[in-house]
């Protein structure tokens, strides 16, 4: 394999940082309001960037320090927008995440939070106050985002006797994507807990009146519950460290399994047969059928695509399931890349490549665009798999970008997109080969009317 | 109707005209948990210096400062386009524990060695300004080295807000000011300050004064460069647009060379034509003033008769303005008298008292005035006031859309051109294009109303 050049400087980055996969989590939690402790622009880039993808109003509040505050601590401004932040959204939860500025001045959040409640807690819809420590200088947003939802269950969840619901912690997917994993569930009748659950509040219907808190979201009942759950299932193959899951396994003895994100046929079909033997029933009719009519759809498009060439690239996990969907496919994934470094990217990768007679593609993590078009330039590719900041590089390949994940920022909908199941996996095969079929129609000098 | 919801300490920030004596409190910070549209200053610094394409950026800090700020201007180059990419020092723990000035160092020789730039702008973010790096130390250490210009820009994102960015950014471009040949230079001379070249707006006021006899010796802040900004001293005067973001650079030019400035807006007709005719008249030149009047009439002649269209459908319609700076405001404030539409509430992220006065003259009765506002009271407003379409940015705009009102895009992520006599036309389109659209008859909003 070859070696990837070590620069010091990072040129277009394909990572987010740390508060920002925190906010998303929040968002996705019934009543809660994301809080940024730290500088107002935090705040107000984060709410612009996640705009650009979902076309969703998203209210993150901020402390919004000032230089004194720089030198004399937060506690004071944090506080007020607490108070703030109470008053004009009357939140069920805050989610307070700090940011580079509050972790570098060692403001104790933790200490701020208890005195807060000592002074201002009426004890009459006081809103739960959670708090994590992201400063973006150590990990990107998905980082950010599993450590709000490991905060969420250690300061929320309760233990006690066994209830017959399952906690399902999907990752980092689309509004549509969660739609259709509560639908599932739904359909396999499990009473599940899915957290964190952004389907409606990030991906609304249009209004009459901006709600102060979109409605939607994981009820915090239901959080609480999550220490009595019969089983939790955890979505991702390279975590590092302690997780959601791991947590509600070790403080309330939740039983885990760890499966890797639901994309493609084969990590699909592990899903469903966890789901499946949780539920204590078959796998329902309609998803027998949505299988089946995938196998019949690959096969009929199967020559379009076989041998193309792709990068991947954006979160790892999200990258570890679309590399196996196009090895499963008959597309060769010749490079897979990550802003993350869990290290486990591509042990994950083998996995889930193994028996299905794909080469195994160069794993890079920690890299930048600069970087992967750098690797990248002598592959001979194809596509590009990955959110929308792969774009320049595809424009100056001239080869397509099929667009996935987080952000889609030059199109809309990003947030209807499903990646997830057998419908998932039936929608990237139709757009990813439809693509490929459009591009070789255009370049043609004939234009064939038939494919 | 709900009442509109402001925390107490927002109200002296919020003025409706005809209501009360003139009051309004402005340039505050922000207030905490209120959820501002505003950003810091380093979002301030990056707007001003960001369309200056051959030089290199790079934004010293944390990853989150430089990814969110890769890309997102319109600000349009005919040549390099180094400003498009977003150079990080990705700060990690271990630089924050031990110091970021070798990384930086280090950085900063690989990128000028790899892109050739003519100049470095480094930009300081909240936790350089904590872990104390000496910036100015390493760039002047790289700048010998390397033998180009290095510029430390002063934008620690909790100093202040984004005016405060600004004022960085301009003593930054400070130190390039003076240092370049200005031989051949004409008499009739300007730099344009504070366009940002959107959709390519300056090429078109370049033309409109080269038209009447006006050499532009720099555009500094769109589609701008280094060379021309080293030269830039020896222009006879600036002409400076957008309220706060290069005021500080023409002040500095005229205590330190003596170049007058004036402010003008190229947005709307009578704003565009006064520009001309404000820079005809500096000149004393006749000639020149004849020619910008013909310039104003062969333009209008051809526009004013394909406006009328949008004028008669949009007559009548309430707008809703929230912009960064409030110059932008008075001009938008024109462009909609002149397509017949009304304005019910205008506001800004920075403007100052001046700004505001200025804002209640050209204003009609009862029209909201509101400076840093936030979603809860801007969808207020727009409720109460029965808005038509929504002018601001793209943190605007999910909050017009969430409640079925058009929206008009007139921030630095625009992709279409709104300047000059052109633009004038484009902005009557793009209001009518949204505000005509049938998708009106499908929201909530509506088709309450017609319930009712």
């Amino acid at each position: 394999m070859s070696k990837m050049p070590n620069y010091v400087s990072t040129t277009n980055a394909c990572k987010l940082c740390k508060p920002l996969g925190a906010s998303l989590a929040f968002r996705g939690i019934e009543g809660a309001v994301p809080f940024l402790h730290g500088s107002q622009g935090c705040a107000t880039y984060m709410r612009r960037y996640i705009i650009s993808h979902f076309n969703e109003p998203i209210d993150i509040a901020s402390s919004s320090l000032g230089e004194k505050h720089a030198v004399y601590g937060g506690s004071a401004n944090l506080k007020m927008g607490l108070k703030n932040v109470t008053a004009k959204y009357k939140p069920q939860l805050i989610g307070v995440a700090t940011t580079c500025l509050t972790e570098t001045i060692g403001d104790d959040v933790k200490m701020i939070l208890a005195e807060y409640k000592d002074e201002f807690h009426t004890g009459i819809d006081d809103p739960l106050i959670i708090s994590v420590s992201t400063p973006s200088y150590s990990g990107t947003h998905m980082e950010g985002f599993n450590a709000a939802l490991k905060g969420v269950v250690e300061q929320l969840a309760n233990g006690g006797e066994q209830n017959e619901t399952i906690n399902i912690l999907p990752g980092f997917i689309s509004a549509a994507d969660l739609r259709y994993l509560k639908e599932l569930l739904q359909d396999f009748g499990i009473a599940a807990t899915v957290l964190p659950d952004y389907s409606e509040t990030l991906d609304g219907e249009a209004l009459n009146e901006y709600p102060l808190i979109p409605k939607g979201g994981t009820p915090l009942s239901s959080i609480r519950n999550m220490g009595r759950a019969k089983l939790t299932i955890e979505c991702g193959r390279t975590f590092s460290g302690e997780t959601a899951g791991s947590q509600l396994l070790k403080l309330f003895t939740v039983p885990l399994t760890r499966v890797g994100l639901p994309i493609g046929i084969r990590e699909t079909d592990r899903f469903m047969d966890v789901v499946s033997e949780a539920a204590g029933i078959e796998i329902p009719e309609k998803y027998r059928s949505a299988r089946g009519r995938l196998v019949d759809a690959m096969v009929d498009g199967h020559k379009y695509i076989f041998g193309k060439r792709a990068v991947v690239y954006g979160e790892e996990d999200l990258v570890v399931g679309l590399t196996a969907f196009l090895a499963e496919i008959g597309i060769k994934p010749v490079l897979c890349a990550s802003g993350g470094k869990s290290g486990n990217m591509k042990e994950s990768i083998a996995n889930v490549l193994e028996g299905l007679g794909c080469e195994m593609p160069e794993v890079h993590e920690n890299v930048d665009f600069y970087d992967i078009e750098e690797r990248a330039s002598d592959l001979d590719l194809d596509l590009l798999v990955g959110h929308s900041k792969g774009y320049s590089f595809a424009r100056r390949q001239n080869i397509p970008l099929i667009r996935v994940g987080f952000p889609i920022h030059d199109r809309i909908g990003g947030q209807r997109l499903l990646h997830i199941g057998y419908h998932g996996a039936q929608q990237l095969f139709d757009t990813i080969t439809n693509t490929i079929i459009a591009k070789k129609q255009d370049d043609s000098d004939v234009g064939y009317s038939y494919m | 109707m709900e009442p509109l919801h402001v925390l107490k300490e927002r109200e002296p920030q919020i003025h409706r005209k005809g209501e009360a004596p003139f009051s309004i409190e402005c340039n505050k910070d922000s207030l905490a948990g209120a959820v501002s549209q505003r950003a810091c200053v380093f979002c301030g610094s990056r707007v001003v210096l960001y369309p200056i394409a051959d030089a290199l950026h790079l934004v010293h800090g944390p990853i989150g400062c430089a990814v969110y700020t890769w890309d997102i201007r319109g600000a349009l180059s005919s040549g390099p386009e180094l400003h498009r990419l977003s150079f990080s020092t990705d700060l990690q723990e271990i630089d924050v524990i031990f110091g970021g000035e070798k990384k930086l160092y280090k950085a900063l020789i690989e990128l000028i060695d790899r892109h050739q730039p003519k100049a470095a702008f480094v930009y300081s973010t909240c936790i350089v300004g904590l872990i104390g790096d000496d910036m100015e130390a390493v760039c002047k250490q790289v700048e010998k080295e390397k033998s180009i210009p290095v510029l430390p820009v002063m934008s620690e994102g909790f100093k202040g807000n984004k005016r405060a960015g600004y004022e960085a950014a301009c003593s930054a471009m400070t130190r390039l000011v003076g240092t370049g040949d200005i031989s051949g230079i004409s008499k009739h001379s300007i730099n344009i300050l504070g366009d940002f070249n959107l959709a390519g707006e300056i090429w078109l006021i370049r033309e409109y004064f080269n038209r009447i006899g006006v050499e532009v010796v720099a555009n500094i802040t769109g589609d701008g460069r280094i060379e021309d900004i080293k030269r830039s001293h020896g222009a006879a005067l600036n002409v400076v647009q957008c309220s706060g973001a290069t005021m500080d650079l023409a002040t500095m030019m005229k205590k330190r060379f003596g170049i007058p400035n004036i402010r003008v807006s190229y947005f709307g007709v009578e704003d565009m034509a006064e520009a001309l005719y404000e820079v005809a008249r500096f000149f004393k030149d006749d000639e020149m003033l004849e020619k910008a009047r013909e310039l104003v009439r062969m333009e209008l002649s051809t526009l004013l008769p394909e406006l009328q269209k949008y004028k008669t459908a949009l007559a009548g319609k309430k707008a809703a303005i929230y912009v960064g700076g409030a110059f932008k405001a008075f001009s938008l404030v024109k462009a909609f008298r002149l397509i017949g539409m009304k304005v019910v509430m205008v506001g800004s992220q920075t403007g100052t008292r001046e700004d505001y006065e200025e804002l209640e003259e050209i204003t009609d009765e009862g029209t909201i005035i509101i400076d840093d506002a936030n979603p809860l009271e801007l969808s207020a407003i727009i409720r109460e006031k029965d808005v038509d379409i929504f002018v601001g940015g793209v943190k605007e705009r999910p909050i017009a859309y969430k409640l079925g009102v058009a929206f008009c895009d007139h921030n630095h992520e625009r992709k279409e051109m709104l300047a000059g006599f052109h633009g004038m036309l484009n902005f009557a389109r793009e209001v009518y294009g949204s505000v005509m659209s049938p998708v009106w008859q499908f929201v909530p909003r509506r088709v309450s109303e017609e319930k009712e």
